[in-house]
């Protein structure tokens, strides 16, 4: 059968053919299949025949479920195999991707199996761990959907943090208030977005480099501030108060997720609270409508009236005040001091967390929760159990993942047609 | 930035002017040279500022400021003008320690000292700044220079102590090592954009951690650890590897001979070569390109393996020629400063070059200002970062001085695009 190319000169990486034996459903099954293979002939065979228990509580103590670890890694890498081969054999399509969410969780605890084999993991710490690890990359992520669904490139979170957290502990010391230190992050976070916005909406500059450009700018005024302010009195400038725990009574009590979800500060509530906002905001509301058509199409969108660049503005600075409030994770929760370059690219994952979750509030969490889950267990195996993996291997998985995601193997993620583009009017 | 920039040709005029006026209405239009000078004065008064601001002796001065403003601005001008003093002695020379050279009682060393340190500073960064040099040209935004040149580092680093060679032969290894590690570095991303339209900003930021991480596993396992140390760091390189330097408190070395020949070498890659009228034209108009019969696809994957050799050999010359062995900050910030340099170069081969000594004398020059005056060496950072942001935004500095624009300047194009 000859395909006659009507593809325009514009169309130079895909040219659609019609219905290729590998469509996307049969290459993703035979990924399913490879991961499920994998997991039989390597963790079933490495896998002690010890007894692995998940134990529902934070310790090895309580209630739990036990497997003897070749069973479950034999057991789960051969469910994770049928499900690939249900994919590949195209029964079920409504089903497909139920089909692989399982079939990546199953290789998940089939590499589980294998490792706390002999050992435990205590579901809800992990899961405590993993929301931990995931809030500032919720809330980047959230600050890049609102900069990028009005085209506005932000690769500038990683900025937005640092000077988040450093606010947060200045402020927060001075006014001896936690809060305070909270507004303090919004508006560091506010300041590097702002001087984003001006340069890239204004000016016209590149929105990757000025984004690269503010990193490092927001990485050296916070190193310099911190050498000449914290660390010669670190009492006046740099003990930031702790941001309490609050637990909402009743709802806390409840098994696994009350714990997690109920006994948690105040700025896990407002990332996961955002989510949904953001979410409904976009979809059902006028203000997203127009972001959306701005991040798509400016011209149309200024023709029918919406001022594009105030639109920008306004999202990259709200998204700015969002990512500050990220920042604020760092140095009012997860410790209790201001360090240079603390955030260690954190930034970066969430740009990668955005890119993954394609664009949308909960895609974003979805991706910020899959690595603050990668970085708990690469923590928890290193430290707790004792694995056989190098920890540093266990934490190239969310860089990995993300490559596997944007070179379209997971599925085409596609960017805003906007996004990046700056507006003139002609 | 992918067109070429041209400089302003003398306007033609109705009436003839003096030399003197074309001269200076030329030096006060948004012209490459201007914007690149007032761009660094304005970045050293913004540094200014930030020095004073963060001084708390002087800083109590301006608390009284109405009363007694002298005092303020004496001390603060005091502050400023000898951490920027230092900053000029410990880059270009001290004329002290030249005085003293001519006196007899120093030494040619440490009157020779400051010029060394900075282009000891500036050889990787050359490397690293050719790597992004290139791939913007093409069209590619290479954020991996970081990750490509620490796997350049570890393969020059492993090929300098695994082995050993006889003089010469050993050395070439190594530093070719360095240039395939980093190659192959950039080959993923440029291959994954060829075929797939992965976006190489997220693919590179991506590897540059990977790479990390590799490194931090690497140097703790046997054979590549040093058997005498406990912490994270590797065995050192073998003598026949190391980049020759000048004697012993001289620390430049040969990296930067190699790093002018690599930028003579990329100039003519670009201007005179067959792959580059075609990385030219795939950077200009990739549909056009294909349209003339030159393969996109190809020349993304060639043009990514050539911006990741020159990474690598970045990486290389850091670990052969100053650090002499492997550890996990082995290639410090040498990649994303490249970003910088190549930017303020504006991604021209010579241009980048003589950005990555300024570079270079910032970083030497810093030294000396923290250890004096007690600035810390990150205003060098909020320095390089502010440079190049006003680098970046002509219309910014065009607008705070008030300069005539240019007749042919294309400053303002950017090289914007989405994903």
């Amino acid at each position: 059968m000859i395909h006659v190319s009507t593809a325009t000169a514009e169309d130079l990486t895909e040219v659609s053919a019609p219905e290729r034996f590998w469509n996307r459903p049969r290459r993703l099954g035979a990924g399913v299949v490879i991961i499920g293979l994998l997991a039989i002939c390597l963790f079933g065979p490495l896998a002690s025949s010890k007894t692995a228990r998940f134990t529902l509580s934070e310790d090895s103590g309580g209630a739990a479920l036990s497997i003897n670890g070749d069973v479950g890694a034999y057991l789960f890498g051969a469910i994770t195999v049928v499900l690939g081969v249900l994919m590949l054999a195209g029964v079920a399509k409504r089903w497909h991707t139920a089909f692989l969410v399982i079939g990546i969780v199953t290789f998940v605890f089939s590499f589980l199996c294998w490792q706390v084999a002999g050992n435990f993991l205590p579901v809800v710490s992990i899961a405590d761990g993993t929301f931990d690890f995931a809030l500032p990359l919720i809330l980047g992520a959230l600050a890049g959907v609102l900069g990028e669904r009005s085209g506005v490139v932000n690769v500038a979170i990683e900025g937005q943090f640092l000077m988040g957290a450093f606010a947060a502990a200045l402020v927060g010391t001075l006014a001896t208030s936690v809060w305070a230190g909270l507004i303090g992050a919004v508006l560091g976070g506010v300041l590097i977005a702002a001087l984003l916005a001006v340069l890239a909406i204004r000016f016209l500059v590149d929105q990757v480099v000025v984004g690269i450009v503010l990193n490092l700018l927001a990485l050296g005024i916070t190193g310099f501030l911190y050498e000449r302010l914290m660390q010669p009195d670190s009492a006046k400038y740099n003990q930031p108060p702790h941001m309490p725990t609050w637990s909402i009574p009743g709802l806390s009590n409840i098994p696994v997720i009350g714990p997690v979800l109920f006994r948690a500060t105040l700025l896990l509530w407002i990332a996961l609270i955002l989510v949904f906002v953001i979410h409904f905001a976009l979809r059902r509301t006028r203000w997203g409508l127009r972001t959306r058509a701005v991040g798509e199409h400016p011209t149309a969108a200024d023709t029918v009236g919406v001022r594009v660049r105030g639109l920008r503005y306004t999202n990259v600075l709200i998204g700015g005040a969002i990512a500050g409030a990220g920042g604020a994770y760092f140095t009012l929760m997860a410790t209790s001091a201001f360090n240079k370059n603390m955030t260690g690219g954190a930034g970066f994952i969430a740009l990668a967390a955005l890119i993954f979750g394609r664009w949308t509030p909960f895609g974003a969490l979805g991706a910020a929760l899959f690595f603050g889950f990668t970085q708990q267990l690469a923590y928890y195996l290193s430290a707790g159990v004792g694995s056989s993996v190098p920890n540093q291997f266990l934490n190239m998985l969310p860089y990995l993942a993300t490559i596997v995601a944007v070179a379209g193997l997971v599925g085409r993620v596609r960017a805003p047609a906007a996004d990046g583009v700056p507006y003139t009017k002609s | 930035m992918t067109t070429e920039e041209v400089e302003a040709p003398p306007a033609p005029e109705k009436k003839p002017d003096s030399f003197v006026t074309l001269f200076l209405r030329n030096l006060w239009s948004a012209n490459t040279v201007t914007v690149t000078i007032l761009s660094i004065f304005l970045a050293l008064v913004i540094g200014a500022v930030l020095i004073v601001v963060s001084d708390s002796e002087v800083l109590s001065q301006f608390g009284y400021f109405t009363s007694r403003p002298g005092d303020a601005l004496n001390s603060s001008w005091a502050l400023i003008s000898h951490a920027y003093a230092d900053l000029f002695k410990g880059a270009i020379f001290d004329p002290a320690s030249v005085q003293a050279w001519i006196n007899g009682t120093g030494t040619w060393q440490a009157a020779f000292n400051p010029i060394s340190e900075t282009l000891t500073y500036a050889a990787p960064l050359v490397f690293t700044g050719l790597s992004v040099a290139i791939a913007f040209r093409g069209g590619l935004f290479n954020i991996g220079g970081q990750g490509q040149s620490i796997i350049g580092a570890i393969c020059g680093g492993v090929a300098g102590f695994a082995i050993s060679l006889p003089v010469g032969l050993h050395l070439i290894v190594a530093i070719v090592a360095g240039a395939v590690g980093g190659a192959l570095w950039g080959f993923l991303p440029g291959f994954l954009k060829a075929r797939t339209g992965a976006h190489e900003v997220i693919t590179t930021i991506m590897l540059n951690y990977v790479a990390l991480l590799f490194l931090s596993w690497l140097i703790l396992q046997s054979g590549i650890q040093d058997p005498n140390r406990t912490d994270a760091i590797s065995k050192t390189i073998g003598h026949n590897a190391q980049l020759p330097a000048l004697p012993a408190p001289l620390r430049v070395h040969l990296g930067i001979v190699l790093a002018v020949l690599a930028t003579a070498g990329v100039a003519w890659i670009i201007n005179r070569s067959s792959f580059g009228f075609e990385l030219r034209a795939v950077g200009v108009n990739p549909p056009a390109a294909k349209t003339a019969g030159m393969s996109v696809a190809k020349t993304y994957t060639l043009l990514m393996v050539v911006a990741g050799a020159l990474a690598g050999l970045g990486g290389a010359t850091q670990v052969l020629g100053t650090a002499d062995r492997l550890t996990a900050q082995v290639a410090g910030q040498i990649g994303f400063n490249g970003l910088l340099v190549a930017l303020l170069g504006r991604n021209r081969p010579w241009g980048t070059l003589f950005a990555a000594i300024l570079y270079g004398a910032l970083s030497a020059g810093g030294n000396l200002m923290q250890v004096d005056v007690g600035v810390s060496l990150e205003l060098v950072t909020v320095l390089q970062a502010l440079i190049v942001i006003f680098i970046a935004a002509p219309a910014l500095v065009k607008a705070i001085f008030q300069l005539r624009a240019a007749r042919s300047a294309r400053l303002g194009a950017s090289m914007a695009k989405g994903w």
